[in-house]
């Protein structure tokens, strides 16, 4: 069976550790056997961390030339066999985009943590939310991503191996959508004795690249098992073979990797709920945000409000279901956002009720004061 | 010999070449080497970017096969030798590819001395997209985007790795058989970075754009840029005319 329990690596037991070492900490513990990356703010500290930790448990440590290398080399090696992950922040994501996309069509297990900052460009180094859009439509050809937005150091570790779990299930890269301001919090860490890991479905002799279920994840073999691959991220039949003006062989493949992806939202879209039950009014909001949300809603409700938050765990697949039932129950959702509007033309798409945007992009967290604020301005 | 390197071809794959291409050339010279090698196919892995270059190893040769974006089939190739340290690695790629979109990676892979061989099918110029110049267009020559002549210097690929690092550096002609399999075989045995410069003649592109009508004048057209030595050492890698030397540039 692909799934294991292993004993986590580090000892069990309460840390006060960085978001940024906790994900490094939930990489090891995931069974991460590669790490590319190239120095940026503000993630360095987690290639830091990988650089001293990695030898101690066997896993490879490489500093990359730039940030395209960095993703492109982590497909070789997860083809190599190793689960491969790297880390980088806006300008690096941006110069990941096509490598992400060659590990998409190749169906290439990989995790890649963005430490978001303000953007656009260079911008700031300090805390944003800016490129959430960009998890879904960076890439181009517009296929589905799945991207989480983790929101305390606990979640940066479970996430990490929670990311791994499901980028070597369904073949695919996972984008975990951190922020600066949770990479650089300090607070927290519960280790459990044991995790739950995926291992990767061999099956020798058997296509890669295709099977009978429209939705399926076939097998995947590693360099040097005498399987004779044929990796190519043009369009390819299930055996690998080049056939770029084929629609029958494009039409096949576009709709699995799509398939797999949306035919499983229910598995891979989560949501959390505070104070929804009575709730008249909502308030969506994910990554560090959320926490603010958090302490917005409990503010309120202490003055008798009935509000409440839904917390996205899950960016992409969008949690459509979810947030369209909300939609149907409360009059109202603030969505507030670490940039100038993103997620929230998702959530007005999604509920037939009123939606509104509260925006911040200036470098800084959005305070509970600013959410609460918010909400008294839209009623 | 002859019929064993056939063997080692992808069954049922029609080779993707041109008429008189010197990469069907430059195939057979590599297979040749890795079957006087007695290399374990099993544990050989080709990485190969975008161009008619990387279309070499993929489909054509039969291991295992990476084909990559363009400009980056050295940092793949690098995460799969990282994690696999067991894979005879060889990244096989075109000039545009490897020394163009790609040339910061070729200088870093050979400085950091990472174990494999890049073997460069220099065509002179882009040949998928139709003949574009490329950083190893010579001077003067014709191509879509330099119609009166290109005025840019070209890399000379050999001093540039050498400059970087590289453990073993040769270049050759397709046409000059047994010294280029003799070549691929010393970088494949090179322990460190290997590269091997492949002068290949694009007939149909380059060949044609510089009133070269015919395959044996695109041979003569490629091979006047290019002069050999018998020099093995740290010589002159181009010479004062210009011309290209064709050698094996040994390091320790």
């Amino acid at each position: 069976m692909p799934w294991r329990t292993v004993n986590s690596v580090l000892p069990e037991g309460r840390y006060y550790y960085t978001g940024a070492e906790a994900v490094a900490e939930g990489a090891i513990a995931a069974g991460c056997g590669y790490f590319a990356g190239y120095p940026i703010t503000p993630t360095t500290e987690v290639m830091e961390h990988i650089a001293h930790r990695f030898p101690e448990v066997g896993a490879v440590f490489m500093q990359m030339e730039d940030e395209i290398a960095s993703v492109c080399s982590c497909v070789g090696a997860s083809w190599a066999g190793r689960k491969s992950m790297t880390v980088t922040s806006g300008p690096g994501f941006s110069l990941m985009q096509e490598g992400l996309g060659h590990a998409l069509m190749t169906e290439t297990p990989m995790v890649l943590v963005d430490g978001q900052r303000a953007g656009p460009s260079t911008g700031q180094v300090t805390v944003g939310a800016g490129d959430v859009m960009q998890a879904r439509w960076g890439m181009h050809g517009g296929m589905p991503t799945i991207a989480t937005a983790p929101w305390s150091v606990q979640e940066l570790y479970d996430g990490a191996i929670r990311a791994f779990n499901i980028a070597e299930k369904y073949r695919t890269p996972v984008l975990v959508m951190a922020e600066a301001a949770t990479m650089h919090l300090r607070e927290t860490l519960e280790v459990p004795a044991q995790v739950e890991v995926y291992e990767r479905d061999k099956a020798p002799g058997q296509p890669p690249f295709g099977c009978a279920a429209p939705d399926g994840v076939p097998p995947m073999p590693a360099f040097g098992e005498g399987e004779k691959l044929l990796v190519t991220a043009s369009t390819h039949n299930e055996w690998g073979f080049r056939r770029t003006a084929d629609p029958e062989t494009e039409r096949v493949l576009v709709n699995r990797l799509y398939n797999k992806v949306m035919m499983h939202v229910d598995e891979l879209a989560e949501v959390e709920r505070y104070y929804l039950d009575d709730a008249e009014e909502a308030i969506v909001a994910y990554g560090f945000t959320a926490r603010a949300a958090l302490a917005a809603v409990e503010s309120l409700r202490t003055d008798g409000r009935k509000v409440g938050l839904m917390r996205l765990l899950t960016l992409w697949p969008f949690p459509q279901k979810a947030v369209k039932e909300l939609g149907s129950r409360v009059k109202r959702i603030l969505v507030p956002e670490m940039n100038l509007g993103q997620m929230v033309y998702v959530v007005d798409a999604a509920a037939d009720c009123q939606v509104v945007p509260y925006t911040q992009m200036d470098g800084t967290v959005i305070y509970p004061s600013s959410i609460v604020n918010a909400l008294g301005r839209a009623a | 010999m002859s019929s064993e390197w056939r063997e080692y071809l992808r069954p049922n794959v029609t080779l993707p070449f041109c008429p008189g291409c010197g990469h069907r050339l430059l195939l057979r010279h590599i297979l040749t080497a890795l079957v006087e090698l007695e290399v374990d196919m099993d544990k050989t892995l080709f990485v190969s970017g975008i161009g008619c270059g990387g279309w070499i190893p993929s489909p054509c040769i039969n291991t295992d096969t990476l084909h990559c974006l363009h400009g980056r089939a050295i940092p793949f190739a690098v995460g799969a030798k990282m994690a696999n340290p067991e894979l005879t690695t060889l990244v096989v790629s075109g000039d545009g590819d490897i020394a163009d979109i790609g040339g910061n990676h070729l200088i870093h892979a050979a400085r950091r001395n990472h174990d494999m061989t890049v073997i460069c099918a220099n065509n002179m110029n882009y040949g998928m997209t139709g003949g574009q110049v490329c950083s190893t267009t010579p001077v003067g020559a014709i191509t879509h985007t330099t119609p009166s002549g290109n005025e840019r210097n070209p890399f000379d690929l050999i001093a540039l790795v050498n400059g970087a690092g590289a453990k073993y550096a040769a270049r050759y002609l397709v046409t000059e058989g047994p010294s280029l399999v003799a070549a691929i075989k010393r970088a494949v045995q090179t322990t460190g970075f290997s590269f091997v410069e492949a002068i290949s003649p694009c007939p149909t592109q380059f060949g044609r754009q510089n009133k070269k009508d015919s395959i044996k004048d695109a041979y003569t057209y490629v091979e006047s840029m290019v002069t050999s030595s018998d020099t093995i050492g740290m010589g002159r890698s181009v010479d004062a005319d210009g011309l290209l030397v064709t050698g094996e540039y040994v390091h320790a």
